[in-house]
């Protein structure tokens, strides 16, 4: 609760800072010291100290899960402020106001991390995707970004109306919106409730650009603002997966014979085409962009599975993915070049930066010593524990031996192949040392994964 | 967690890895050099202490397990038994031979080569150590990836795709080998990683059908045997020669070693079952690579393409299972380590002086270099098995095996010996014999220094080749823990 409250209030602290700050440099500051307070009163609520004592009925429950979901999303917020948060500013003139949607963004994300109702889920999803349409669209002058915007706006809006369609559905087939109360499975399987699952499913892989509901993806990505695309790629999709996981979970769960070859079918074909497609980018933008679609086809392994295992390993991955891939587009905005042969040379003129992106990439293979390989590890363990459908984990790690061919592009780039002037515009000390410190983290996690899932009482 | 230093198998990990680390502080070229190889030796030097403490007395210096990952049944287990012991011996002795031989060569980036050399040192002895699934699945990777950046980083023309294609090669092979690992933890009776655990695994004829292939698949393209091979004469020819070392002379052993440690143990019925198979294959690749070697005109790719052909000799023993072959093929897995390691040398030092390493545009090296052509030629004669060197030993016990299994392999199998005498004899006729051209007009003996390595490996040669017993000691209990578990 006191995220969700807070991350509102500081919205609109940020758009007042605009007002007062203009486009300075301090509103930077305005908005780290912001996520520091969310992440000390998200903390506090973990351990048991709440500011609010709200009558929620029941809509909103507060499992430490989807708490320790938020750390992970706040952490890295904080990260991708501090790395990225003077290119946030030089998008346009209204810096404070890209602050305070992301704030907004953030309430939505601790909605949906904890929402015990389908209307929750739905305001959640909502709270996250409207700010997201601004976002992809703020750099004005630049076609590709008008494109963008429109173009998610558009496909946000048709999920969204699947999305309603399949909660009023459910709501004629069980008479509630609550999740719990919904007592699926004990009752026989109406047509009803079967379509509103469907429909449910559709619409949370529009969100999640799971295939074959990923098109929208590959070009909202390329046309935002490189600083937003990470903002979107990461933390945003790594809470649709959460509001993913915990609607199959604590509302279908019963149902999961019913939906798991459903789900087993999206999972198989998101890795296959985001990991195929990837090969064949020639831009690093438009490869993360589908790297995005392929890690997302691991993540969909945990709603597959539907166990302890999977959910620790949606945490983990949420995690790992999110560290490498901030780190990766903070660097990716310093290029003056988004080609791989962009990338050439950068070894020789950065080596902090290449060395670091280097970690990144094979945490993103999923290669040993990184969270990469524990959330990938996490991953296949839990589909396997299902002792059902083996061709899923064949295909996710054919999948995982195709991904590394993209990824190493890079590293290939940046350390076998020579460019004569820097690839790379300056950057101070600092960038790199936090660099440094989240390429540490990856691989604090790479050793000890329990670090951060036995914070999670089950 | 994992800091203590009082066992032996800890420190013979720590001791590389903190090497290399340090290595990549060292900007200064000599420095770095001196660094390395006097860490190597102090590696080496510890391994030799090690042997003192064989004994069932001292077990708890040679075993080992740190809490490391609890909650999913992992631990940081190492083990120094007989099996392991051979193959860290050899990793321990190459490593300052190798980089003795190539001292002379310099590097680009020296700190980080010598930095990358070292931890792949590490990743390999934690390879041969491993006694938890998990753990030795990090470290099969963990070698693998300093070996990628320092081919694609130092080696010759084509080396980015020679080391992409090995790497892809190598990467997906663990991928399936991680599946079967995965399967095979879930179905222990604790829930746990342990190579103990592992062996008490209880599994239907089918699921050890199909787990055998997801490990052997992994370990055959590390070997490599015919048809995974395809990777290897490229990344050979195009590591620099002191990769090419560890690569051919260490590397391609992690695939047996795994395959005896982690494979033939835990799956006994599906090794009945395939056992043709696998030999049948081995030996496919032995006269392949025999015949194609007999053409090569490029020094490294027929040194590479010998490699292949003696690999598989080892590969097939290991499904012959009996007692013989296996100690033989023990045996031979340092042996075969050593002399490639001293083919390496001599291609290297040709190449250094005269930069070519074409077959048919050298000639005459022996009235230039006598002392460099009785080496080699040493070398080579171990290579090929001849009597009182080293290889014979092993590999005539592995021909017993192979023949008390079916005579037609052996015979096989024994035609890719003649072929691999005809291809040997014939590049030391080309290169050091007949008429001196305007190239290897210039060449000069060697220096002392280059002299003394290649003299402390044909000594090793003769040594072993003569009084193999400290070496079949050191691996009987093992290969007899083997073959019991066959037998029983």
């Amino acid at each position: 609760m006191n995220a969700i409250i807070l991350s509102a209030v500081l919205g609109v602290v940020m758009m007042y800072t605009g007002i007062a700050m203009k486009n300075s440099p301090s509103v930077k500051y305005v908005a780290i010291a912001g996520v520091l307070l969310l992440i000390v009163s998200n903390w506090l609520e973990f351990a048991g100290i709440s500011f609010f004592s709200i009558d929620l009925k029941g809509m909103l429950s507060f499992t430490s899960f989807g708490l320790l979901f938020n750390t992970v999303a706040f952490v890295s917020t904080l990260i991708y402020f501090l790395l990225s948060g003077s290119d946030v500013q030089q998008v346009g003139k209204n810096g404070a106001d890209y602050y305070a949607l992301m704030f907004f963004v953030l309430c939505g994300v601790s909605i949906v991390s904890s929402f015990q109702s389908l209307l929750m889920l739905f305001i959640g999803i909502e709270i996250i995707s409207i700010p997201l349409y601004i976002l992809a669209g703020s750099d004005k002058r630049n076609l590709k970004s008008n494109e963008a915007s429109l173009k998610y706006f558009l496909m946000g809006s048709f999920s969204t109306g699947l999305m309603l369609m399949g909660i009023t559905l459910l709501y004629g087939g069980t008479g509630t919106f609550y999740l719990s109360g919904m007592n699926l499975g004990g009752v026989v399987m109406t047509p009803l409730v079967g379509l509103g699952i469907v429909l449910m499913m559709i619409s949370m892989a529009f969100k999640a650009s799971a295939a074959p509901f990923h098109f929208w993806t590959p070009d909202v990505y390329d046309g935002s603002p490189t600083v937003f695309t990470s903002f979107m790629a990461t933390i945003v999709k790594a809470a649709v997966f959460v509001a993913f996981l915990r609607l199959f979970e604590n509302g279908f769960g019963k149902l999961q014979s019913t939906w798991q070859l459903m789900a087993a079918i999206i999972t198989a074909l998101t890795l296959i085409i985001g990991n195929i497609t990837a090969v064949f980018q020639q831009s690093v933008k438009r490869m993360l962009a589908y790297s995005s679609i392929a890690q997302a086809g691991f993540m969909m392994l945990a709603v597959f599975a539907l166990n302890t295992m999977g959910k620790q390993g949606l945490l983990l991955y949420s995690a790992a993915y999110c560290l490498a891939t901030i780190g990766l587009f903070a660097v990716l905005i310093k290029m003056k070049d988004y080609t791989y042969d962009g990338f050439n040379g950068l070894a020789r003129h950065e080596p902090v930066l290449a060395f670091t992106s280097t970690i990144f990439l094979l945490s993103l293979a999923g290669i040993p010593l990184t969270a990469g390989f524990f959330s990938k590890y996490y991953m296949l363990v839990a589909a396997m524990k299902t002792g059902q459908m083996f061709w899923l984990v064949i295909v996710a790690v054919v999948c995982a031996a195709i991904s590394v061919y993209y990824y190493f592009r890079v590293i290939q780039s940046m350390y076998f192949k020579d460019a004569e002037v820097t690839p790379a515009v300056a950057v101070g000390s600092g960038f790199k040392a936090l660099l440094v410190i989240t390429a540490g983290m990856v691989i604090l996690l790479g050793i000890k994964p329990g670090l951060l899932l036995n914070l999670m009482s089950i | 967690m994992f800091a203590a230093f009082d066992n032996f198998p800890a420190l013979l990990i720590w001791l590389p890895l903190i090497g290399g680390l340090l290595s990549f502080f060292i900007k200064n070229e000599r420095s770095v050099k001196a660094w390395s190889l006097f860490s190597s030796i102090l590696t080496l030097a510890l391994f030799a202490v090690s042997l003192f403490y064989t004994d069932q007395k001292h077990y708890a210096l040679n075993s080992v397990s740190y809490v490391w990952l609890p909650e999913i049944g992992s631990s940081f287990a190492l083990l120094l038994d007989g099996m392991s012991r051979i193959l860290c011996l050899l990793t321990a002795v190459s490593f300052p031979l190798i980089f003795a031989s190539t001292y002379s060569s310099s590097y680009r980036n020296p700190n980080a080569f010598y930095g990358l050399m070292l931890l792949t040192q590490c990743g390999l002895m934690g390879v041969f150590l491993a006694v938890d699934a998990l753990a030795f699945y990090f470290f099969w990777e963990l070698a693998l990836i300093p070996a990628y950046f320092l081919v694609s980083q130092w080696g010759g023309e084509r080396r980015i795709q020679a080391a992409f294609k090995f790497f892809i090669y190598t990467f997906a092979g663990s991928l399936f080998l991680l599946i079967g690992i995965i399967y095979v933890y879930l179905k222990t009776p604790d829930q746990s990683f342990s190579l103990v655990s592992f062996y008490q695994v209880q599994l239907t004829a089918g699921e050890q059908g199909w787990l055998f292939w997801m490990f052997f698949v992994a370990f055959a393209i590390k070997m490599p045997i015919f048809p995974f091979h395809t990777w290897q004469p490229d990344a050979y020819e195009q590591s620099p020669t002191a990769v090419t070392m560890v690569l051919s002379g260490i590397m391609v052993k992690m695939g047996l070693f795994a395959t005896l440690r982690w494979l033939i143990v835990m799956f006994p019925d599906a090794v009945r079952q395939f056992d043709n198979v696998v030999i049948g294959l081995s030996i496919v690749g032995m006269l392949y690579a025999s015949c194609v070697a007999l053409v090569q005109d490029d020094l490294k790719r027929l040194v590479a393409y010998s490699s292949i052909a003696h690999i598989g000799l080892m590969a097939a023993s290991v499904f012959t299972l009996n007692l013989l072959s296996l100690q033989g093929l023990l045996v031979q897995m340092f042996n075969h380590g050593i002399n490639i390691i001293g083919l390496w040398i001599v291609v290297f030092l040709i190449e250094k002086q005269t930069g070519i390493r074409k077959i048919s545009q050298l000639g005459g090296l022996a009235q230039k270099a006598p002392a460099l052509a009785i080496m080699l030629v040493i070398i080579a004669l171990a290579n090929i098995a001849l009597p009182l060197t080293n290889a014979f030993v092993g590999e005539f016990m592995m021909f017993a095996g192979l023949y008390k299994f079916s005579p037609w392999y052996a015979a096989a199998a024994g035609l890719s010996i003649i072929l691999s005498a005809v291809y040997t004899l014939n590049m030391i006729k080309n290169v050091f014999y007949g008429n001196l051209n305007a190239v290897t007009q210039g060449f000069k003996e060697i220096v002392l220094h280059e002299g003394v390595i290649l003299a402390m490996i044909v000594v090793l040669i003769f040594f072993v080749g003569v009084y193999p017993e400290p070496m079949f000691n050191m691996i009987r209990s093992a290969s007899e823990m083997i073959i019991g578990k066959f037998i029983k």
